[in-house]
């Protein structure tokens, strides 16, 4: 079982075995290369190309070899990979041994080893120095602020929207301690402090799925006996992952694409996330070429692929998905009999002219397919309301529901916060307004951000949903590649103190793209993040 | 891959199809029969009376009176500080706030005795939650954890289901009342190892559940020494350690650790959750506080998959920091789950039902073996499935704990059915002897009217014990009344069958 758990560090084992005698290898590439070189261009090109090539090697191995000693670690049995020191290792390699010494020395005081963790830890561990976190950790630490903090880090790295808070503060304020305990009636706490269904109240079910389809402008109406609410989305995107794939099975997953899905679709379930690049020339629309591509690559490699995860309105660019696509996309599911699970958690903060069309009218004209389509929602975004940890899985397949509601023991919501949330929903007047006021801003303060960052010479791609630009900054970087996104990034958050996500935290294949955050600005901040971005912009230019 | 392409349908995982979730148990079915047919005083009175469902109501009066002189707490207010944190706010770390009141109250159930430094407060969704996320985070799939035995039967699902993670038991037994021994652990590593497990810990529930008993400070101290002769971990799942009748009779392992100077420390953890000690299971709250600095961190990444609303948090650490309300809601609490223990212990004496003696919890351990027809497992479900679906009592049977030993069943002292203001009256009492008197006349010494007497011995037991604490509804004793009619007429029906009475020998009528 913990072979094919750690099945993808396989590959890169064996990697690390054909760079073992690293330099070796190389200069037999070399040689011959120098030959064939010098043959024709002579002395300064026939040195050139294979001190890149090498140069090339080395980074290579240096970015990789922390990664390859981590899993190595873990690969061994029980091996506690991050504070493993070279004798525990030993020891881990005979575990009956070890035991049987520990019998030996019945003193608790005798001297041994730490205990060890399991497997997961390692992988976790590491994911804390992602530029992602790094950016968030800089801005817990100094904060902007207009008044107090003028010079801190401006936040464009964190996926929430402040610009309608005041609506649901208010509301709240008007509401909130009537409905949590009384409900109108005199103060009773048996109703909601008592065991309560761990996949949401029912009262709540039809609020939520009333909520969902006024997002859809009622092209959708949703079923509240197939909503499984769990405490914010990302639990909801594990109990899929965790109910569609086997350990050692993938999931396509068309990128640049949310960074939080190696932690939500990989990290507990031992399942695999198979990477489709969009591209730049494409605007990063999905293609189905690519889908099959990659199906069939996997499938040569041995990987079983088990479905699809999708965004629509996609994270980070903010494209939606056409009807023709997700027709192309469900013919291809059905094709190859796999699940499309759609992550719609931004379907109520849409702000283009374009129309939105959720993968759940679809099911409604056609339901050949329903079983294999997943729909995950939730409150975070739509309603901004992140703190109050509301996901929801909307499925048509009934194994899935049956295995989801068990599965919602270890992630349900409070109740207290569900009954306050069934009375902001089923404020009808409020919801509308809400829903609307807040898309009106979305796109102004789009529009805003947008046209101050082609000020600066910097392109992003059209978005008609979310809260982010996915610009274009690849004339500002110093090389083409990872290192010089990251260089750039590095400037932008130490020098503007403007904390964004770099492309590649999405993965995306092509450098240079970032993603800001703008639903977090206030009008009067956009002027100060585009001044601060073009300071950095100059510099980079003039070099 | 042939055969899944020839199906139409697609595939699930095996987490998604397997059984290993557990829920098929008796423990289960048990809750399932009262979520279909749930009792109510006025709707359904011939519903399932739920006495598996661990909650505590006995003190909900304290929280509402609280929540009644403190509306700050359930609201933002007009003016609203905080709120603005508060919807946003999605740091795993939780409120600070919260945190800290946790660990202060932590501290109060103990005594004051152990320490805790909110830094190293993990919340969860719930103590479920908690343990999960523990098993993951310590177990990797294919390894082992030794459970003394008997144990909550979520752990089957909690421990097992998603981890890939497998339960050894530690079998223990009445003849010392069910404490862990050294040589009960030994023994339950050996297994493990001639099964080709990997042992990475031990966990146990202190206050046990379903015992309803501390585990004493020697037994503690031989755990922890085993652990650390092991190698392994120990997790203590402490959710009940406010439910102790007195402050005094618990010992938690932090106390053990604090004695020992923090030394063989970063191989404990401790769970804990507000939804048995304050009864809010509806609030989701649960923690781990770990010794190990990487486990702290990892639990921590991890608990994104199962967070507690602000809202609610904001709620509770307003709560928790009253130290008025905290330390009176843990001294009623106390001394009114104490006093129900005595009469059900008192109660169930009279109907020749020994419990164990247990001093916490929200249990008592009962040995019904004998209304057993023969001491085995499959006597034991048969006479639980009599009281579930004749007497509609759910009681969870020892078997679903892994109770090695047969005829052990838990049962909730603090029943939920509840309010009204009437007292038994001397004519009901009447009745109730009659019914006693009908049951032995018919069958003397049958073991049908050995069950239907325990039944209505157990039953008047919970109804005084209810009655004192809080009042309870003139139609429960109807719906009493109507129990006895049926167990007679099912009593009867059984007789009928064996040809031992004419039909028409019972005179109870409607």
């Amino acid at each position: 079982m913990t072979q094919t758990r750690y099945s993808r560090s396989r590959s890169s084992d064996t990697e690390k075995e054909n760079t073992g005698g690293g330099g070796g290898a190389a200069m037999r590439v070399i040689v011959p290369l120098q030959g064939v070189v010098q043959g024709r261009g002579g002395l300064v090109l026939g040195s050139i190309i294979p001190c890149a090539l090498f140069y090339f090697l080395q980074f290579y191995l240096k970015r990789h070899r922390n990664d390859l000693d981590d899993q190595n670690n873990s690969n061994s049995p029980g091996q506690n990979s991050t504070t493993g020191s070279a004798s525990s290792a030993k020891l881990a390699e005979l575990p009956a041994l070890t035991r049987k010494l520990s019998r030996g020395l019945p003193s608790p005081r005798s001297p041994r080893g730490p205990v060890s963790v399991s497997g997961r830890v390692s992988g976790i561990v590491k994911g804390a120095d992602s530029p992602y976190y790094v950016g968030l950790r800089r801005v817990k630490e100094d904060p902007y602020d207009e008044l107090s903090n003028p010079n801190g880090v401006i936040q464009l790295g964190l996926a929430e929207n402040k610009l309608s808070l005041d609506l649901v503060k208010h509301w709240l304020a008007e509401n909130a301690e009537q409905v949590t305990l009384r409900n109108g009636k005199e103060l009773s706490i048996s109703r909601i402090a008592t065991y309560q269904p761990f996949d949401g109240l029912m009262e709540f079910k039809v609020a939520v799925a009333g909520f969902m389809s006024q997002v859809t402008v009622k092209a959708v109406s949703f079923d509240p006996s197939q909503v499984i609410l769990t405490a914010g989305a990302t639990p909801a995107i594990e109990i899929l992952s965790f109910c569609l794939a086997d350990v050692g099975n993938a999931f396509l997953v068309p990128t640049p694409c949310y960074p939080g899905y190696d932690r939500d679709v990989k990290w507990r379930t031992g399942v695999e996330i198979i990477h489709v690049p969009c591209r730049s020339a494409d605007d990063f629309n999905l293609s189905i070429a690519a889908l099959d591509r990659a199906f069939n690559q996997a499938k040569k490699r041995g990987l079983k692929v088990r479905g699809i995860i999708i965004s629509n309105p996609s994270n980070p660019v903010g494209n939606l998905l056409s009807r023709d696509t997700l027709y192309s996309l469900l013919d291809f599911a059905r094709e190859k009999n796999i699940h499309i699970v759609s992550n719609e958690i931004l379907a109520g903060s849409t702000h283009g002219n374009e129309e939105f069309v959720s993968i759940a009218e679809i099911m409604d004209l056609d339901d050949i397919d329903r079983k294999r389509v997943h729909l995950v929602y939730g409150l975070s975004k739509d309603l901004s309301l992140p703190g109050f940890r509301v996901g929801v899985i909307y499925s048509h397949n009934e194994e899935v529901l049956a295995a989801a509601k068990k599965l919602t023991r270890f992630s349900s919501i409070s109740s207290p916060t569900q009954c306050l949330l069934i009375s902001m929903l089923s404020d009808a007047k409020f919801v509308q307004t809400f829903i609307t006021i807040n898309r009106e801003r979305l796109q102004r303060t789009y529009a805003l951000f947008v046209a101050g960052l082609k000020k600066l010479g910097i392109e992003c791609i059209k978005s008609s949903g979310g809260f982010y630009c996915w610009a274009d900054m690849s004339g500002l970087i110093r090389s083409y590649s990872e290192k010089g996104e990251l260089e750039l990034w590095d400037k932008l958050l130490n020098i503007a103190k403007v904390n964004v996500t770099p492309g590649s935290c999405c993965h995306c294949i092509e450098p240079g793209w970032f993603r800001f955050c703008f639903a977090t600005l206030t009008e009067k901040d956009i002027p100060i993040v585009i001044d601060r971005i073009q300071k950095v912009s100059e510099t980079c230019k003039l070099n | 891959m042939a055969i899944e392409i020839e199906q139409p349908r697609v595939g699930l995982s095996k987490v998604a199809v397997s059984k290993t979730h557990g829920e098929d148990s008796p423990y289960f079915a048990g809750w399932k029969a009262y979520d279909e047919n749930p009792y109510h005083e006025t709707s359904n009175q011939s519903g399932v009376i739920q006495m598996g469902l661990a909650e505590n109501q006995v003190s909900f009066d304290l929280l509402e009176k609280y929540l009644e002189e403190h509306s700050e707490a359930s609201s933002w207010g007009k003016g609203a500080p905080g709120f603005r944190e508060n919807a946003l706010f999605q740091d795993y770390h939780g409120l600070k706030s919260f945190r800290q009141a946790m660990a202060n109250f932590m501290e109060q159930i103990r005594g004051g005795r152990a320490k805790f430094d909110p830094d190293r407060i993990v919340l969860t969704a719930g103590a479920t939650a908690a343990n999960e996320l523990l098993t993951f985070i310590l177990a990797d799939p294919g390894d082992a954890l030794l459970i003394p035995t008997p144990y909550y039967p979520g752990f089957d699902r909690d421990l097992r289901w998603r981890t890939g993670v497998n339960i050894v038991p530690i079998h223990c037994d009445s003849s010392n009342n069910f404490q862990i021994t050294p040589e009960a652990m030994e023994a339950a590593y050996q297994s493990a190892e001639s099964m080709n497990l990997k042992v990475r810990g031990i966990l146990i529930t202190n206050p046990s559940n379903p015992l309803g008993a501390t585990i004493q400070r020697s037994a503690l101290e031989q755990i922890l020494d085993f652990a650390v002769n092991k190698n392994m971990h120990l997790v203590s799942d402490e959710i009940y350690s406010g439910s102790t009748f007195s402050s005094s009779e618990f010992i938690s392992i932090a106390e053990i650790l604090e004695t020992r100077g923090y030394k063989d420390a970063e191989r404990v953890h401790i769970v804990y959750s507000l939804s048995k000690d304050l009864g809010l299971p509806g609030f989701r709250v649960g923690t781990i506080y770990s010794y190990n600095d990487q486990v702290v961190t990892t639990a921590r990444r991890m608990s994104s998959f199962t967070l507690i609303s602000s809202q609610t948090q904001h709620l509770l650490a307003c709560m928790l920091s009253n130290k008025e309300f905290s330390e009176n809601y843990i001294k009623t609490n106390r001394e009114r789950l104490s006093k129900r223990y005595d009469m059900i212990i008192k109660g169930l004496k009279k109907a020749g039902i020994e419990c164990l003696k247990g001093n916490a919890g929200l249990f008592c351990w009962m040995n019904l073996s004998p209304l057993l027809e023969k001491p085995t497992r499959e006597s034991e479900l048969a006479l639980w499935k009599v009281i579930l679906n004749e007497v509609k009592l759910n009681i969870s049977p020892g078997s679903s704990c892994h109770c090695s030993e047969p005829g052990w069943f838990r049962s909730l002292k603090v029943t939920n059915f509840c309010t009204a203001d009437h007292e038994l009256s001397s004519k009901e009492r009447d009745h109730l002897e009659r019914s006693r008197k009908k049951i032995k006349e018919v069958d003397g010494s049958g073991s049908s009217s050995r069950i239907l007497l325990f039944s209505l011995q157990f039953l008047q037991t919970c109804f005084e014990v209810q009655f004192r604490w809080k009042k309870m509804s003139r139609t429960l004793i109807l719906r009493w009344m109507k129990v006895i009619v049926e167990m007679s007429r099912y009593l009867r029906y059984r007789l009928t069958k064996s040809g031992r009475v004419n039909s028409g020998s019972l005179g109870e009528k409607h």
